[in-house]
């Protein structure tokens, strides 16, 4: 597009009004002023890059091939003609003389200026790896940026894109839908982590993933490599990515430079008032480059209102900026993604959350004090504005608040405003349960035969039996239908979910779940992300129904298990290294003596699960005194753990004048075969050479009773608070069908038992005839799941101290930061 | 000069929905949270009921369960919720640039 600049006649006597920043802030302020008095000021714009004024945040879709440079254009060369607005396109200012009142160009161009508005918008952050000056790397900032990704699209090939947030999401969709191989290195955990909450970031992987981008998370940028022009991204870890094009988009900086060498104040941006004025009263900033009121701005919504409150200042009638609330919108076509305000919870406010597992819907209204102060919406953000609108006026929503997270339609839908009014409204033929087709009708007519819970009803009419996201409506019906007669179901797992412990193990193998966010999306869970019942037993399942294949979420288990070591009251920890079958050596026990004298441990004590225990360990030396416990070949004891503690056996046939068979090495056998799988909860072990049974094996989760010829595997037995004594599984010949057995019965365990349910109840819960029927009545079902276990064993059986005491997880252990108050403290 | 925030290291340094540390010579340690959101927050890291170390609880929405007995603390006031009553002061918190700060006054105030 040709430029014509337009000079101003020299006679012009009016104020002249120097904007630097040809962008969407500096003319739409340019805009604003004329609207209110077209020939106040006579206009002059600088902008650094060679083009008319257009919609930055329409490049997307010109990456995207949706529109074309054309189709973006704000202001094409016709609009400065007919303002008379002088426009010297790609030659910025590179000072500014306070004093004199001039600005300068690069090209040497000096003009004077009476108000001087500065509009330079932001620079992209790039971050400064081995590598980041090399051909082939770009930000996603202007159109040279668009036209540099085009051209190496047209090439074909991998693009790695740093960043996924908004600008990094839209470049990898363009760069994907233009033909490249896209890979995105994000940092954090989950997507788009400033406006999306881990559910929703979890959903727009998926989505993405599901269109053949390839997502990283957790992936930190070590380098970038290439000869002569970019070749692969490296990642901390190692990992190696091909690519012929490196989009950085890892955030930016309000571009300050010019104003800062010009003596203004500055924060985070350019400090401006509520009339956009900064320190100087003849020079003025809009947009991104300004900090208001401490806040900094990415988003076009409030530039608009700075740019109303900047031209009533300028034309007389000031007004005043109060600050933005924000939205945000991801533009990818197919995509829809929603996020305003402020989603962090906190007290007093309620999370309305509602999740459409078979729509790929997920929402979440945050509501305090009646008012709804944030909002995320995945898959359907239709009602996006209506709630930011209510949002920003701070409107009550008191009144509809049951149905507020259907939407506007529903809220505001006359008279069902009560959703039991609702429902009762609902005709026989209505569908209620989407996944086994069953109607209103049908769930009534279960509840008239005598369904009168809602375990009742899922078990004869299947209705909510499936995905469950009808469970409140098959409840309500329930209600309707039966008064106050309604019998409280089966009990849930917590209060963040309507579904119980089984139903969940059931659906995470039925569906082939795989990750906590999936399971609380497909199950409908109603907190943003669970609490500390559900998310430990969640962790557990998948760890169980995925061996070797699901990643571990730390922060969803216990202090102790994230600790490998148990927490004290004075918040030191106790080690407890594994003495297999209670046996050890000088070696280990020279080792435990060295640690106690090394980190002043003020107690060892023997256990009464025959090992040593020490105490008073603080949590910065854990992984030394792990590292010196390894170095003498000891292992932890997971004395802290839903997992193996010990297994205590008795002297046995070698020493004792009573044994019948070798107890101490089968149990050190048992406890090799068997240490470092994670279970429902604590399981232990004993071994006793005969029926007098010194090892108390009667009293154990699994038990071993030798004698004459054999022996005999007892079950579910329980010291502790209530005292029960095993049950009798069977009598076996080998130390061979012991093992198995043995082994047999822990999977089942793990594989039914619910989440802190110990062997005992849960014996009595199915009932021994159940346990013996599944391990005994069928050798090859018995052989099977000892199979699973042995198979999952080879992910498990490796000591969780010696990674830490490598370094691993160093953040576990050691402080952020030590201060040192000088005189200061009380 | 003695400045009004400390700065104590990257936001990248706290695990999402977990907790560090900071020590103060001569007081209590500060728990520093980050939650699934990604806000910060900061407490005298000792639980209101009998002193844990609520650095190493379970951090779930805007609260952490302490890890001795499973009080659940509000990371925005510092009291505990539900049926159980006391509290724990907090320390104002500000990111900025990817650095987490928290404020000098109140970390002496809490830590003491
Ligand atoms: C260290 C030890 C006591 C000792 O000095 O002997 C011990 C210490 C604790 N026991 Fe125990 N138990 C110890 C052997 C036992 C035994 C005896 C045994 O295993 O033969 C029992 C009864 C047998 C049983 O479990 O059936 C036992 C029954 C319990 C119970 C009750 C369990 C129950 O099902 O009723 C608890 C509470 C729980 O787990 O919820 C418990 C919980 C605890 C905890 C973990 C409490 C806690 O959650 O912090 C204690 C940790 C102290 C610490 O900081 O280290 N401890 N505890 C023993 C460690 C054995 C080991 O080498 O790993
Ligand atoms: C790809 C993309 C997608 C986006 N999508 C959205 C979206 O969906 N929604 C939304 O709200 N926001 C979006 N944004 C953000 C939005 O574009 C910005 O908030 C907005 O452009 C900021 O306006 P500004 O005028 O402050 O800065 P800019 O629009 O960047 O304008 C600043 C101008 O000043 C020029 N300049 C800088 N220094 C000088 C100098 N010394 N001399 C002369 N000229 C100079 C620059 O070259 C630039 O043209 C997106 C941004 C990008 C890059
Ligand atoms: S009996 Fe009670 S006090 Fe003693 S170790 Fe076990 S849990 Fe602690
Ligand atoms: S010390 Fe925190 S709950 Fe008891």
């Amino acid at each position: 597009m040709e430029l014509q600049p337009v000079t101003a006649a020299k006679d012009d006597m009016r104020e002249h009004l120097v904007v630097i920043g040809n962008g969407m802030a500096g003319c739409r302020a340019v805009e604003e002023i004329l609207a209110r008095d077209p020939t106040r000021y006579r206009v002059t714009i600088f902008g650094a890059e060679p083009r008319v004024n257009y919609n930055r945040i329409m490049l997307s879709p010109v990456l995207a091939g949706e529109k074309a440079f054309e189709d973006i254009v704000i202001n094409g060369a016709d609009w400065y003609a007919e303002h008379g607005i002088d426009l010297i396109a790609g030659d910025p200012v590179v000072g500014i003389d306070r004093a004199a009142k001039t600005v300068t160009s690069r090209t040497g161009v000096t003009t004077g200026y009476d108000k001087l508005l500065i509009a330079t918008g932001s620079d992209p952050f790039i971050i400064p790896v081995p590598g980041h000056q090399l051909p082939g790397v770009v930000a996603f900032r202007d159109m040279d940026d668009v036209g540099t990704m085009l051209a190496a699209a047209e090439k074909g090939g991998s693009a790695v894109v740093i960043g996924g947030g908004l600008l990094g999401l839209e470049a990898a969709h363009g760069l994907s839908l233009r033909g490249m191989k896209v890979t995105v290195l994000h940092l954090m955990p989950t997507l788009m982590e400033r406006q999306l909450d881990e559910a929703a970031g979890w959903l727009l992987k998926q989505a993405l993933e599901a269109r053949g981008q390839t997502i990283l998370t957790g992936a930190d940028t070590a380098e970038i490599v290439g000869d002569g022009k970019v070749e692969c991204v490296v990642l901390k870890d190692d990992t190696r990515i091909a690519a012929d094009l490196v989009v950085m988009a890892v955030g930016i900086r309000p571009s300050t430079g010019l104003a800062r060498a010009a003596g203004l104040e500055i924060g985070r941006g350019i400090k401006v008032d509520d009339h956009m004025v900064t320190s100087d009263p003849d020079v003025l900033a809009v947009g991104e480059c300004v900090e208001h009121d401490g806040n900094v701005y990415g988003l076009v919504a409030p530039l608009w209102d700075m740019c109303r409150s900047l031209a009533d200042h300028m034309t007389g009638s000031p007004s005043g900026y109060r600050g933005s609330v924000t939205s945000t919108k991801l533009k990818v076509s197919g995509i829809d993604v929603f996020s305003a305000g402020d989603f962090s919870g906190g007290d007093g406010c309620e999370d309305i959350v509602m999740r459409d597992a078979a729509r790929g819907v997920y929402k979440r209204v945050v509501v305090k004090d009646d008012r709804i102060v944030g909002a995320v919406l995945y898959g359907d953000t239709a009602d996006g504005n209506w709630y930011f609108g209510l949002l920003k006026k701070q409107e009550s929503v008191a009144d509809v608040r049951d149905l507020l997270i259907f939407g506007q339609a529903f809220a505001q839908g006359g008279g069902a405003a009560d959703p039991k009014a609702a429902v009762a409204a609902l005709s026989d033929d209505a569908e209620i349960c989407g996944c086994n087709g069953v109607t209103k009708g049908q769930v009534v007519s279960c509840i008239a035969k005598g369904a009168h819970s809602l375990d009742t009803v899922r078990a004869i009419c299947k209705a909510s039996a499936s995905c469950g996201s009808c469970t409140g409506l098959v409840e309500t019906v329930l209600a309707l239908t039966l008064g106050d007669e309604v019998q409280a179901g089966a009990r849930t797992m917590c209060k963040c979910t309507s579904f119980g412990h089984d139903d969940v193990r059931r659906e995470i193998v039925a569906q082939n779940m795989r990750s906590i966010p999936e399971v609380m999306q497909k199950l409908h869970w109603s907190t943003p992300d669970g609490c500390s019942s559900c998310r430990p037993a969640l962790n557990y399942y998948l760890l169980c129904a995925l061996p070797g294949e699901y990643v571990d979420d730390q922060q969803s288990r216990f202090v102790n298990e994230r600790m490998h070591a148990n927490i004290q009251k004075d918040g030191t920890y106790s080690v407890v290294p594994r003495m297999w079958g209670g046996l050890t050596n000088p070696r280990e026990l020279r080792a435990i003596a060295d640690v106690v004298e090394k980190y002043n441990a003020p107690m060892v004590k023997v256990t009464g699960g025959q090992r040593l225990d020490i105490f008073g360990i603080r949590k910065e030396d854990l992984p030394a005194v792990w590292a010196d416990l390894n170095a003498a070949g000891m292992v932890s004891g997971h004395a802290y753990g839903k997992s193996l503690r010990t297994v205590k056996t008795c002297v046995g046939s070698e020493w004792c004048r009573f044994g019948t068979q070798d107890s101490t090495g089968l149990g050190v056998r048992i406890e090799r075969a068997t240490w470092g799988s994670w279970m429902p909860h604590k399981f232990k072990i004993a071994v006793s050479g005969c029926p007098r049974n010194c090892a108390e094996a009667t009293i154990k989760d699994f038990g071993v009773v030798c004698v004459d010829g054999g022996y005999e595997l007892h079950v579910g037995g329980n010291g502790g608070i209530r005292v029960r004594a095993t049950d009798l599984l069977c009598k076996v010949a080998t130390e061979a069908d012991a093992i198995e057995h043995c082994a047999a019965f822990i999977q089942l365990y793990r594989e039914e038992a619910r989440y802190l349910e110990r062997t005992a109840p849960w014996i009595e819960r199915v009932g021994v005839e159940y346990v013996r029927s599944r391990l005994l009545d069928d050798d090859a079902v018995r052989a099977d799941l000892a199979a699973r276990f042995f198979h999952s064993q080879t992910f498990s059986q490796d000591d969780p101290w010696a990674a830490r005491a490598q370094g691993a997880e160093r953040e576990h252990h050691a402080p952020m930061a030590r201060f040192t108050p000088v005189g200061e403290m009380a | 000069m003695i400045g009004e925030w400390l700065d104590i290291g990257w936001l990248n340094e706290i695990p999402v929905r977990g907790s560090r540390t900071v020590q103060v010579e001569g007081g209590d340690d500060i728990a520093i949270f980050r939650t699934g959101e990604n806000k910060v927050f900061a407490l005298r890291d000792r639980c209101p009921h009998k002193h844990g170390r609520l650095s190493q609880g379970i951090v779930h929405g805007g609260a952490v369960a302490c890890p001795l007995h499973n009080w659940r603390i509000s990371l925005t006031t510092g009291e505990a919720l539900g049926e159980d009553k006391g509290c724990t002061p907090t320390i104002p918190v500000k990111i900025s640039a990817g650095r987490v700060l928290i404020c000098r006054a109140s970390t002496l105030k809490a830590a003491a």
